[in-house]
């Protein structure tokens, strides 16, 4: 059973490793720095479907055949699946792998899905007979601006905080397999809000969360920044990022030089005009399940810190006047398997 | 000289809206709103109608214009039916450019879809 | 980090808008549409249409070319660097009820089409109407 170290943190005491991983962008995103890295690019935004909610459901079943392809695997024959997105009521999730028959949980954690879903696959595979379990997430510009913001065609400015959200999804299966990367710790978030209400404005709301989730980790396993090759943020944007490096100093933690956003490696932000950088649960899955995963397996990273963000308001309650409460999941990716540790 | 005079006029609307945008919290939607309700009371008060001759279209074109016009339809329409002009001098006033509005979006929403950005 | 610090950091972390290139956009494309509109009203008035039609001729104009254009989906490429000159215009209304219409169309042409599309142009409506209601009843009053 996994060891409970202080009040958030796990510690897998079996071997749970990620098996696969698949990736698919749209054409922004293949025009990006890490597009050679995506199993797929999809140039057609509607990916042949007739509306934008349809299309992002095709991008999580081609991320979930692409994962499941490279594991030679059918998806039938996951255990379970993890899956959420930005869509009211997860619908991208729910419509998009209805076809697969793979006992299916849909979790919201908003763009944090991606770490949220690998911290649960990780404790489920932990504590049952479970051998492979698949998370998956998405997000499409289209269908997320008219769930949250505007029609596509009004004429408004985006201001110089705003994010871009990535049309893209990620899929990663994790499994038993004595190979890299591993999973070794997880750690539950919690909610953090520092009253920010600008919608436009989603990495200054998730900083906080980040900032807080690092503090909890560093302090229950007893370790530091300095002791990781990367900590990598889910979509926390140039904003956000200056704000967590902030927060973290003044808990004692430098990240600086040891920090990445998935926010800030997606697009080219001085040729793409995406504002402050990306976002959306699709974004940290991809980049994540792009150019990171693979980097672990081969050695070229030992130890990684993946948090990825959520912003866990809606239209609603923004509406109401509240503010934006913000959330990260951390798990803790190594690819040297623990000495003591077996399948 | 009337170009000239349309275009400075309305510009400095616009750019009194963009100072809005920048340097408030207002949304465009509350914008858009305040123009409008601005413009009744401008209107109401005597102060729009002489801007609008001296711009033309300057002034008549932003949406304080929307506003002047509905306030200018309720004047004559109270003048002219009474108490029932209160209620159909605005929708009057502005029926013809609802109506446009309207129909144009329903073709156009009917003939073309949204684009990817 | 109190919450007080906290927003004075984000403050300063955010880029502020580029408000020496916005203000003069948004003055010379709301300038230039409004001028466009004053081509038309000469136009009218040419033409021998009286004020108020000539009026109406230009809103009419704007209105159909902003649609167009929304239609096209350019109007909302222009707008990112006109920012409130194409907003404050006329051609801003038409674009508010022009660009939900298309996008919830998938939902259907009765409750997606066409309930939608006062989603944003609604509000409008509903205060400039109650507006002049109110000033119509101070001058019904005043007569009394």
């Amino acid at each position: 059973m996994a060891k409970k170290l202080g009040r958030h943190t796990y510690r897998l005491e079996k071997t749970v490793s990620v098996s696969a991983w698949g990736s698919i962008g749209g054409k922004k995103e293949g025009e990006g720095p890490l597009g050679g890295a995506f199993d797929e690019i999809e140039p057609d935004a509607r990916l042949g479907q007739k509306t934008w909610e349809q299309a992002e459901c095709q991008l999580q079943l081609r991320a979930v055949d692409a994962a499941c392809r490279k594991a030679h695997l059918m998806p039938q024959e996951l255990d379970f699946i993890l899956a959420g997105d930005l869509l009211n009521q997860c619908v991208s999730s729910a419509y998009g792998l209805r076809a697969f028959g793979i006992p299916f949980l849909g979790i919201y954690g908003a763009c944090s899905t991606m770490s949220e879903g690998m911290v649960l696959a990780s404790l489920l595979l932990e504590g049952t007979d479970a051998v492979r379990g698949g998370v998956v997430t998405s997000s499409h510009f289209c269908s997320a601006e008219r769930q949250f913001r505007t029609p596509l065609e009004y004429g408004a400015q985006r201001p110089p905080t705003s994010q871009w959200t990535a049309t893209a999804a990620g899929c990663a299966i994790l499994g038993r397999q004595e190979r890299p990367p591993y999973v070794r710790t997880v750690t539950i978030g919690t909610i953090e809000d520092k009253g920010i209400t600008d919608a436009a404005n989603m990495g200054a709301a998730m900083a906080p969360a980040a900032a807080a989730t690092l503090a909890h980790f560093f302090e229950d396993t007893g370790t530091r920044p300095e002791d990781y090759d990367l900590i990598l943020t889910g979509d926390l944007g140039q904003v956000g990022r200056d704000l967590l490096y902030q927060l973290a100093a003044e808990q004692g933690y430098r990240l600086e030089g040891l920090h990445q956003d998935c926010g800030l490696l997606l697009y080219d932000r001085q040729r793409q005009d995406v504002h402050a950088g990306a976002s959306g649960c699709g974004c940290s899955a991809s980049v994540l399940c792009s150019s990171i995963l693979p980097r672990i397996a081969s050695g070229a990273l030992g130890q990684v810190l993946f948090l990825a963000t959520g912003a866990l308001m809606s239209t609603t309650m923004l509406q109401q006047g509240e503010s934006i409460p913000g959330i990260a999941h951390l798990v803790h990716l190594s690819s040297r398997n623990h000495p003591e540790r077996r399948c | 000289m009337e170009y000239l005079k349309a275009f400075v006029v309305g510009g400095l609307f616009c750019a009194l809206g963009q100072v809005l945008i920048d340097y408030t919290k207002l949304t465009p939607a509350r914008i858009l709103v305040s123009y409008v309700v601005a413009g009744v009371a401008l209107g109401a008060l005597g102060i729009y109608q002489p801007l609008v001759e001296f711009a033309g279209a300057g002034a008549s074109v932003p949406l304080a214009g929307f506003g002047n016009l509905l306030a200018g339809g309720v004047k004559e329409a109270v003048a002219r039916e009474g108490f029932l002009g209160i209620f159909t001098g605005g929708l009057t006033a502005c029926a013809g450019g609802v109506a446009a509005a309207l129909c144009c979006a329903l073709v156009m929403a009917l003939v073309f879809r949204p684009r990817e950005k | 980090m109190t919450d007080q610090e906290y927003a004075k950091r984000n403050q300063l972390a955010s880029a502020p808008t580029k408000s020496w290139k916005n203000i003069p956009l948004a003055f010379l494309s709301g300038g230039a549409i409004c001028t466009a509109g004053e081509l038309i009203r000469q136009a009218a008035l040419a033409a021998g249409l009286e004020e108020k039609t000539a009026a109406l001729a230009v809103s009419l104009s704007l209105i159909a070319a902003a649609s167009l254009l929304t239609g096209l989906g350019l109007y909302d490429k222009i707008a990112k660097h006109a920012g409130a000159g194409t907003l404050v215009p006329i051609t801003g209304f038409s674009n508010a009820m022009t660009s939900p219409a298309m996008e919830f169309k998938s939902e259907g042409i009765i409750l997606g089409l066409g309930a939608k599309m006062f989603v944003i142009a609604g509000p409008v409506i509903v205060y400039g109407i109650a507006a002049s209601v109110v000033y119509g009843l101070i001058l019904w009053l005043a007569r009394l």
